[in-house]
């Protein structure tokens, strides 16, 4: 194969980003030889089990791909802001909705919620770690290896153009002969893997490692939400397993699963994926439902109104997640009963919904409301979420569907789901979590200039869409004559996403401006919240708690705080049994990415050869006899009177 | 915060003008012009309706709430009591979104049946067969009963129902014409089923809305309904001057390119019906082959060789102003 193939060339966007990703990584590994940092992030964070490490390493890697997904969504803007503009050419538009779609959902998303699932969950639940920290250590490894492979795309051998829906014929080899789609296969394979690892590593952790006296009805919300989401996730992602192998199969080895050729079905992947990609949307909502919660609590001073209600909401739209996949091929020719008996479940899915809005109304009410900024982001949730929903409803009606399908009005909606249900989330979660991660706040002032830009910018992008989709414009058209008349609603979008982008580059200030300048003096409590999280130091001690909570109701931690009762006993402190570093996770996933690039190019040969590396990783890890070690109760003694003061 | 606010006040003045240009004109599916779109513009506008409603209850509690029990300086240490719930209430709020789904879900269930059928009103007469063959980057329309075949636009008798029998010659694709009904798409070794009517004549848009490659932004076309005597003498003019589609020529036809209007005498059905099988026969992978940035691999080049071809046939007079068919000229709604 030539180098031309090999490397993408001929197109100035592309040339620029490579040459400033090859200066980045230069820059990088010279910043951290000159700092001589590579034992420390070798010791401390590459070969960590620590959940809250792994959690801290999704969040970075999550906002670093919500760079690369926003800058995508702001090359697409700029390109359809204005009549038959020439910026991008038609295959580049291509590929970049295409990477901006995965990237959103499973490198940006997905990983945000997973790294504040694993910072908080065992925290909430008074748990030491999770129930398979290693594992835990290997799903991160994956998912980055996955999430680097795919981003490699862009500037070696060329990005997937079929959609992040990666729709068949369209995907198969005969369409899209180029490397571009392989790169969709399997670099969603291996994070999808490690994915799957965090569902079953979380619905242990929460079955089996929760404090004594924390019965499932007194499981904080978020717990709770990320309980049914990791279900979820062990239920959805086998499917994504399979599909995607499948996948791999027609584009690798000339199978036909799929294609037209010797009879393959194309719809056979659209059930496939969206039989996965419906719970999916729910996997990253669900959790941030969770988030608002605790949020909207804590700042309300008001405990969960209908806790119970929330509870079975919860479990309710995940059963009918499930049960919904249909709606996203009404028009592929189903029979009119298939199409009502889909309409019909999708429009059930607003019910729990609705109950948790008014929950949600109803918390607040007669509470006493603190603006800030983590709950400006969860107020501002609701009539955004609002609006996105009831045009869910009318999405799933399937008749009115007919008009809708494959528009911007469509666009329009999930962007109004998916931004308000997940990125606000994260967002107030972020500003709320922060002083756990790292012992002092991010800045309230530019917060709020953060959250200000970030939701006057996303309602002005996002709102003409609805009217373009309702005019006839479908989604991922890269050109449009002016004698269409959408023009000036295109451009206003533009603007829009430009106001966004300046919110998000406020939040990067924030986070810099925060280390640098903000006061470490918080206390270990600073939002005054409900959460056992919150009975721990700030930023938390590497072994979560001293001596294991006992939990007597639902916010116990509230109850105790208010009845004075948090006190630790000096002769309650024993020597807790940690787990050790371990470096199988990282080797083993970094093969699987090299692997995972041969197989990419369709270089068996080395991609057979390399895979040994697994097999060594696999075996090294088997004959692991580490136990963990123990911390001596001094230590422990000493590090909890460090933050509490003399212990009773 | 006083900038904040500004900055809010500023963007909203701005939105006004652009809303109002889009009240001027009609949006294109609430300006239906025949009964399958009109069925399905009710429904939507009867849904919006309710989800008017139902926004305006969130945000004006919201709003209430939010304002109410914002905390204030002057509220000393004012706690707010626990508060468990309210089985009621919660009832209530799950009862009332259950009945709104009833609502809707009764004339959803009675027009996906209505639009899957003959209108209502046109049930008497016997539909004209159009055969619909997707392909990259184009629309292919057969007429069997007429012998002929149209690429990239389609004539119509007006007041009359049109059967569409819907098939792709390779990537998935979908019907839409906004102004007349709704979407559907059509499938490689599938059939799929439309019907329409356009109860008055005009010139209405139509494009694919399923994404399928570099050429999809320019897989539009024009329907025109016309009276019947204008769509006989058609019909006639095609036969009389119209080349015949030959096999070569189709397979020609079904490369991936971007290309304006073609009218021939003849259908491809008489040797092949991509509904039942053997499109891959005309796909060839190196024509997908994507070069980055280098100059003619996108569709422009393609389109201005075919657009001169086309010239040279004399058979095109009809659709001589159409050389430029990326520029959606079918889309003249506003």
């Amino acid at each position: 194969m030539s180098l031309d193939k090999l490397l993408v060339t001929g197109d100035p966007l592309i040339l620029f980003s490579q040459i400033a990703i090859g200066l980045t990584m230069v820059g990088l590994v010279a910043l951290i030889t000159y700092l001589k940092r590579w034992k420390w992030l070798w010791n401390e964070w590459f070969t960590t089990v620590d959940h809250k490490k792994i959690g801290i390493m999704y969040i970075i890697s999550g906002v670093l791909m919500f760079f690369r997904g926003g800058v995508d969504g702001l090359l697409m803007k700029a390109q359809t802001s204005r009549p038959d503009m020439e910026f991008l050419d038609a295959q580049h538009y291509d590929e970049i909705f295409t990477t901006h779609g995965v990237i959103m959902i499973l490198f940006m998303a997905m990983p945000m919620l997973i790294g504040i699932m694993n910072v908080v969950v065992p925290l909430q639940i008074g748990a030491r770690d999770v129930a398979f920290p290693k594992l835990n250590a290997l799903s991160f490894w994956l998912f980055f290896a996955g999430a680097m492979l795919f981003n490699l795309s862009f500037v070696v051998g060329g990005s997937p153009d079929a959609g992040w829906t990666s729709y068949f014929p369209l995907a198969g080899k005969e369409f899209t002969p180029g490397v571009g789609n392989n790169y969709y296969a399997i670099a969603l394979q291996i994070a999808g893997i490690g994915t799957l690892a965090t569902g079953i590593n979380f619905v242990v952790t929460i079955t089996k490692m929760r404090a004594p006296g924390l019965k499932w009805m007194r499981l904080p919300i978020f717990t709770w939400t990320t309980f049914i989401t990791s279900i979820i996730i062990v239920a959805a992602f086998p499917i994504l397993t399979v599909a995607l192998a499948y996948m791999s199969l027609d584009r690798l080895f000339g199978t036909h699963f799929f294609t037209v050729a010797a009879g393959g079905d194309p719809m056979l992947w659209l059930n496939l994926f969206w039989l996965w990609g419906h719970p999916e949307v729910y996997i990253v909502v669900l959790p941030a439902f969770g988030m608002f919660s605790e949020v909207i609590a804590t700042f309300a001073r008001k405990n969960l109104f209908g806790y119970k209600s929330m509870v079975f909401a919860v479990v309710g739209i995940a059963f009918l997640s499930m049960l919904v996949w249909v709606h996203h091929f009404y028009t592929m020719g189903n029979s009119a009963a298939v199409n009502s008996i889909f309409s019909l479940t999708t429009m059930m899915i607003a019910i729990p919904t609705g109950v948790k809005i008014f929950n949600w109304l109803f918390t607040l009410r007669k509470g006493r409301i603190e603006f800030s900024t983590s709950m400006l982001w969860a107020l501002a949730f609701i009539p955004c979420f609002t609006i996105g929903g009831v045009t869910g409803v009318m999405l799933a009606m399937a008749a009115a569907d007919y008009q809708y399908h494959n528009t911007m009005f469509l666009v329009a909606h999930f962007h109004y789901v998916l931004i308000p249900g997940v990125v606000f989330a994260v967002f107030a979660a972020v500003y709320y979590w922060w002083p756990k991660m790292f012992g002092f706040k991010l800045n309230e002032k530019i917060g709020k200039w953060h959250f200000w830009l970030f939701v006057i910018g996303f309602n002005f992008t996002f709102m003409p869409m609805f009217f373009v989709g309702l005019d006839g414009m479908s989604r991922r058209m890269y050109t449009y004559s002016e004698s269409t008349g959408w023009g000036a609603w295109l451009g206003f979008s533009a603007l829009g996403s430009l106001v966004m982008a300046a919110g998000f580059a406020a939040f990067c200030y924030n986070i810099y401006w925060s280390f640098r300048y903000a006061d470490r003096n918080v206390g270990s409590d600073p939002w005054n919240a409900r959460t056992l999280e919150w009975a721990t130091a700030s930023p938390v001690q590497h072994y979560n708690f001293a001596k294991v909570p006992e939990v007597d109701s639902l916010d116990d931690f509230w109850y105790k705080k208010k009845a004075g009762k948090l006190g630790l006993k000096k002769s309650d402190i024993k020597p807790i049994h940690m787990p050790s570093n371990s470096w199988t996770p990282i080797f083993i996933s970094v093969a699987f990415g090299i692997v995972g690039f041969f197989l990419v190019f369709e270089w068996f040969t080395l991609a057979i050869i390399s895979s040994v590396l697994i097999i060594i990783g696999l075996i090294a890890n088997t004959f692991d006899y580490d136990d963990g070690y123990h911390i001596p109760a001094e230590e422990v003694e000493e590090e909890e009177r460090e933050w509490r003061g003399e212990l009773e | 915060m006083k900038a904040m606010k500004k900055l809010a006040y500023i963007f909203t003045l701005l939105l006004i003008p652009v809303l109002l240009a889009g009240c001027d004109s009609k949006l294109i599916v609430f300006d239906p012009k025949g009964p399958v779109a009109r069925n399905l513009s009710d429904l939507i506008v009867y849904s919006i309706i309710f989800m008017v409603i139902i926004v305006l209850i969130v945000f004006v509690l919201f709003g209430f709430i939010i304002w109410k029990y914002r905390a204030r300086k002057d509220d000393g240490d004012f706690e707010p009591e626990e508060e468990e719930g309210n089985h009621v209430l919660e009832v209530i709020w799950f009862l009332i979104p259950i009945a709104i789904v009833i609502a809707l879900m009764i004339p959803t269930a009675k027009t996906i049946y209505e639009v899957e059928d003959i209108p209502q009103g046109y049930e008497e007469e016997e539909p004209l067969v159009i055969h619909v063959t997707s392909a990259d980057w184009k629309w292919i329309f057969s007429y069997p009963e007429q012998g002929i075949e149209t690429v990239n636009y389609l004539n119509i008798p007006a007041n009359h129902p049109v059967q569409f029998k819907m098939t792709s010659a390779g990537t998935m694709q979908s019907f839409w014409v906004p102004e007349l009904g709704g979407q559907k798409y059509t499938m490689a070794n599938m059939q799929t089923n439309l019907f329409l009517v356009a109860d008055q004549e005009g010139s209405f848009y139509g494009r694919n809305t399923s994404f399928n490659g570099r050429g999809y932004a320019h897989m539009d076309f024009e329907v025109q309904a016309m009276s019947n005597d204008d769509f006989n003498e058609w019909v006639q003019d095609v036969k009389n001057t119209a080349n015949d589609l030959t096999e070569d020529e189709y397979s020609e036809l079904l490369k991936p390119t971007v290309i304006g209007r073609k009218t021939y005498n003849g259908t491809h059905l008489e040797w092949i019906d991509h509904a039942h099988g053997g499109s891959e026969q005309y796909i060839d992978s190196d024509l997908y082959e994507i070069h980055h940035g280098e100059e003619g691999s996108s569709s422009e080049e393609e389109e201005a060789e075919d657009a001169e071809q086309e010239t040279n046939d004399n058979a095109e007079q009809e659709s001589e102003q159409s050389t430029d068919s990326s520029t959606h000229e079918g889309h003249s709604h506003h």
